[in-house]
């Protein structure tokens, strides 16, 4: 028998927390204009409360598959850990599935929009009631001062200023 | 707080190490500039040599560098670049890519020629190096044009404007030894510090004399 888990209409009331092992927040970006690259952040949190989303993850948690270009990400020319640890989002429920507020980045405020959808609930098989929360949205990494590029040898950039942020969230209702 | 201070020529009665100890002149007493002269000693890379220990030159340059709290290059241009003594050092510094000496290390790039341009493209293209190994480099922008005009027969600095600019190199450089932000340790439970707040501050909140990357330890 398959079980189905509707998309919902309603924004959860009370407190639900991001179980971080069954959760992930991380990122994409078009690398030499054909293939996308993806990286993770592994420690972060979230949090909704009564329809606030809010997120942290830490910069130094960023995970690629090579130690060198990991090193890069984390130099003051790109996030610049040392200066600017964490990244952030703090947002409103607009509707399901939709959260309006502000992403940090580098030490650099703007407006974002968090869009995807909400699943759920489901209770897990320790009885914990469980909503899924799938978001993304869309920065320009330069309006935070993300600025390396690297010309191509026949025109264009290595790395697209459009970046994906992505988070896989697995909600449990805080005790 | 210690700025170590790199010369790319070589030379006897080179301009650039004039420049350099001209800086040291004007850092106020609880700075000090020191000089490294060891350009000359390092061997041309080679990757076979690159292990434990390192060569006995990189292994001093390597402790120079970890030793400062910034460092302050003053460089010649050589064909439109980087002299190849002074790549050739940067290159040795940076091994390992990952964790060396220069990541999120203050660097300032000055330079001069006799030319009228004063090394502009030599340092682009030494700016560039040093970010790429991870190096936070200053916003600093000090070309030494016709530095047979500026300097005496004793190397000391005879232009006023460029005592001037070379104080405000000195003093973005040295503003860069900021004090890295207990901010991850506040995240998750406590609010985070304003990213912005901080930075507009003319004087460092958290800042003491000790090497930031130790602060950031805490």
């Amino acid at each position: 028998m398959t079980s189905v888990i509707e998309q919902q209409l309603q924004i959860p009331t009370g407190t639900w927390t991001a179980d971080p092992v069954h959760s992930s927040v991380g990122f994409e970006v078009k690398y030499l204009g054909v293939a996308t690259f993806t990286g993770e952040l592994t420690s972060f949190q979230a949090t909704l409360a009564d329809g606030e989303l809010t997120g942290t993850a830490e910069v130094s948690s960023i995970e690629v598959k090579d130690e060198n270009l990991k090193a890069h990400l984390q130099a003051p020319e790109f996030f610049d850990a040392e200066r600017h640890p964490v990244v952030r989002f703090s947002g409103t429920a607009a509707a399901p599935g939709r959260f309006e507020g502000e992403i940090t980045i580098k030490g650099v405020t703007k407006p974002a929009t968090l869009e995807g959808e909400i699943t759920g609930p489901v209770t897990d098989p320790y009885g914990n009631e469980r909503y899924g929360l799938s978001l993304r949205t869309v920065v320009d990494r330069t309006a935070f001062g993300l600025n390396w590029n690297a010309p191509l040898p026949g025109g264009g950039f290595a790395l697209a200023d459009d970046v994906t942020l992505k988070a896989e969230l697995s909600l449990v209702k805080a005790a | 707080m210690r700025i170590l201070a790199i010369s790319g020529s070589l030379r006897r009665g080179s301009h650039n190490a004039s420049l350099l100890r001209a800086a040291g002149e004007l850092l106020p007493p609880t700075d000090e500039l020191v000089v490294w002269d060891g350009l000359r000693d390092v061997p041309p890379y080679d990757e076979d040599d690159d292990g434990e220990p390192a060569p006995a030159p990189v292994a001093a340059l390597r402790d120079a560098v970890a030793a400062a709290d910034a460092v302050l290059i003053a460089t010649p241009e050589y064909n439109h670049s980087i002299p190849g003594a002074l790549k050739n050092a940067l290159d040795w510094a940076s091994r390992p890519l990952a964790t060396n000496v220069f990541r999120n290390k203050p660097v300032a790039v000055i330079g001069s020629s006799t030319g009228m341009f004063g090394a502009v493209w030599a340092q682009a293209e030494l700016r560039k190096v040093l970010a790429a190994m991870g190096a936070r480099v200053a916003d600093v922008e000090l070309a030494v044009g016709h530095a047979a005009d500026k300097f005496d027969g004793e190397g000391a600095v005879t232009d006023d404007s460029l005592r001037d600019q070379l104080e405000d190199a000195l003093t973005t450089l040295r503003a860069e030894v900021a004090p890295v932000l207990v901010e991850r340790r506040l995240v998750f439970g406590e609010s985070p510090l304003d990213d912005g707040a901080r930075e507009d501050a003319d004087e460092p909140a958290l800042l003491d004399d000790r090497n930031p990357l130790e602060v950031a330890l805490l």
